[in-house]
């Protein structure tokens, strides 16, 4: 067992996916308290499947620097997505399912009429072990510091606007500017996230840690840091199983998300029904 | 002078003008109810009012050195709020988020005032409580708490009793007019419950398309329109 963890931690792209994997996790885990709670959950899922037309149709242009061309259109979509969900006037859910729908259509065609459906493609489609380069590495660290940063800077502002946009326009706070902050971190997210991902499932590291922490915590603030804990740790333990088991990565992270979110749920079942026998006494 | 004056204002909503040539000002220590059918733009003047919709014509002026940020506005809950997981604590502190402008981190200042706050509308033992936890009027009184944080002077209430049962409701109605005597802070509240207007207001807004009211309570029942809705109001009780 020992010996295994060793060999396994002994090579490079191993702890290249441990390490590019924790800090996606971390910073999508963040984001995805406020994105959950403000209803936004499906704009995660939508970023993704644009991101994955966009890195189809940048790879088919340019394929040295595929995630460059990439982020601005998903970011420019983040805005757009936000854009339609505070109007109420769209219905915000079809709107993005027809989004993400057509961008995954627009993305597989143009790849499979310049480089054929291959290993690219279905990595990025279903994520890979081995899909961190170097770079990819180097970008995740600065993507999660500066996500780390700003939202310690902006928690208190992120809680106020989260919590009731209406309050806090009203107070002088400029609420879409945060939400703005939000959608924008998530694209960059999204987009670097994707390759060991796959764009299927990288909307999973946004709502599983969220929902998971929302089972047993009853603060913001723990709920915040139970999230981060359980997104590093799920990201973590899938990349083992993954690599025991030959299993498909970005399946294997949202299996023991899965897992998580179950027992988490009856931990909270039953601590709910001790308290409510609690005050009817 | 008025803390708020409105002047000859008009709104629209969605090329149809609501509200027309409406005037009316709110002193220090006013108690004005805002009433109305549905749709006849009280929504909407709230928020031209907080300042979040400017109006079509005419103008809304503050006195007194009320500043923007300086209103506590008690909004409709939201579904997504009932079920939110925070403390009370951390909802009433966020109601001093207008007085940091861009300073990151809340003060002594901030954490006292949500403290007392808290203390003030008896919530103490639930300030540990996840919001999501309480009841109703419970819920209401921490955003009540939160809207006091915001202001020492004026408070906005948008419908402040609904779906509360009746005993919750008068609780409401006693909390706000003790707010409103004691501490003199001016209260502005939109409510569709004519009945209670008339018996806690000292001022009445009746938005009514061309035969809109305003003036004092005791003018309004004697008023055409006042008569009219409140004699209806009190056959139905």
């Amino acid at each position: 067992m020992f010996d295994t963890i060793i060999t396994m931690f002994s090579y490079e792209f191993f702890r290249r996916a441990v390490i590019g994997g924790s800090l996606i996790a971390l910073c999508a885990a963040l984001l995805g308290v406020s994105l959950v709670l403000k209803r936004y959950s499906m704009i995660g899922d939508g970023l993704s499947h644009v991101g994955f037309g966009a890195l189809a149709i940048a790879a088919a242009v340019n394929a040295a620097a595929p995630l460059e061309i990439a982020i601005p259109i998903v970011i420019a979509a983040a805005f757009f997505l936000l854009r339609i969900s505070e109007n109420s006037k769209i219905k915000g859910d079809s709107a993005i399912a027809i989004i993400s729908t057509a961008s995954l259509a627009v993305g597989i065609t143009v790849a499979t009429m310049t480089t054929g459906m291959n290993t690219d493609i279905n990595s990025y489609l279903f994520g890979s072990i081995i899909a961190m380069s170097q770079k990819d590495i180097i970008i995740c660290i600065i993507l999660s510091i500066i996500v780390i940063i700003m939202y310690i800077f902006f928690y208190n502002k992120i809680f106020a606007v989260t919590f009731d946009e209406s309050f806090a326009k009203a107070t002088g706070t400029k609420a879409n500017i945060y939400n703005m902050i939000i959608a924008f971190l998530t694209a960059l997210t999204v987009t670097v996230g994707m390759k060991m991902m796959g764009s299927l499932l990288i909307s999973s590291l946004i709502i599983f840690p969220a929902i998971t922490s929302m089972r047993i915590c009853k603060r913001f603030k723990t709920v915040v840091i139970c999230s981060a804990v359980i997104a590093v740790l799920c990201s973590v333990s899938g990349l083992i199983l993954s690599y025991l088991y030959n299993s498909p990565t970005g399946a294997s992270i949202v299996i023991t998300n899965v897992c998580l979110l179950i027992i988490f749920s009856i931990v909270g079942n039953i601590s709910d029904k001790i308290n409510a026998h609690k005050f009817s006494k | 002078m008025a803390l708020i004056k409105c002047e000859n204002v008009s709104f629209s909503y969605e090329n149809t003008s609501v509200i027309k040539n409406l005037n009316f000002e709110v002193n220090q220590g006013d108690y004005l109810c805002i009433v109305g059918e549905n749709g006849s733009g009280k929504s909407t003047l709230i928020k031209g009012i907080l300042g979040l919709k400017s109006a079509a014509d005419g103008k809304i002026t503050r006195g007194d050195g009320l500043k923007k940020n300086e209103t506590g506005y008690l909004p409709q809950q939201t579904p997504a709020q009932k079920d939110f997981p925070a403390s009370v604590y951390e909802v009433v502190l966020s109601g001093r988020l207008n007085s940091r402008g861009l300073k990151p981190f809340y003060s002594k200042t901030d954490k006292q005032s949500a403290i007392d706050n808290i203390k003030r509308l008896n919530i103490e033992h639930l300030a540990k409580r996840s919001y999501r936890d309480l009841s109703g009027g419970q819920q209401q009184r921490v955003l009540l708490a939160r809207a006091l944080c915001a202001s020492k002077k004026i408070l906005l209430l948008d419908e402040p009793v609904t779906g509360l049962d009746p005993i919750v409701t008068d609780d409401m109605y006693q909390l706000i007019e003790e707010l409103n005597k004691k501490e003199n802070i001016t209260i502005i509240m939109v409510s569709h419950d004519i009945k209670s207007s008339v018996k806690y207001a000292s001022h009445i807004l009746h938005l009514n398309g061309d035969k809109t009211f305003f003036g004092t309570t005791d003018d309004y029942i004697k008023s055409p329109v006042g008569k009219y809705f409140f004699a209806e109001d009190i056959q139905h009780v």
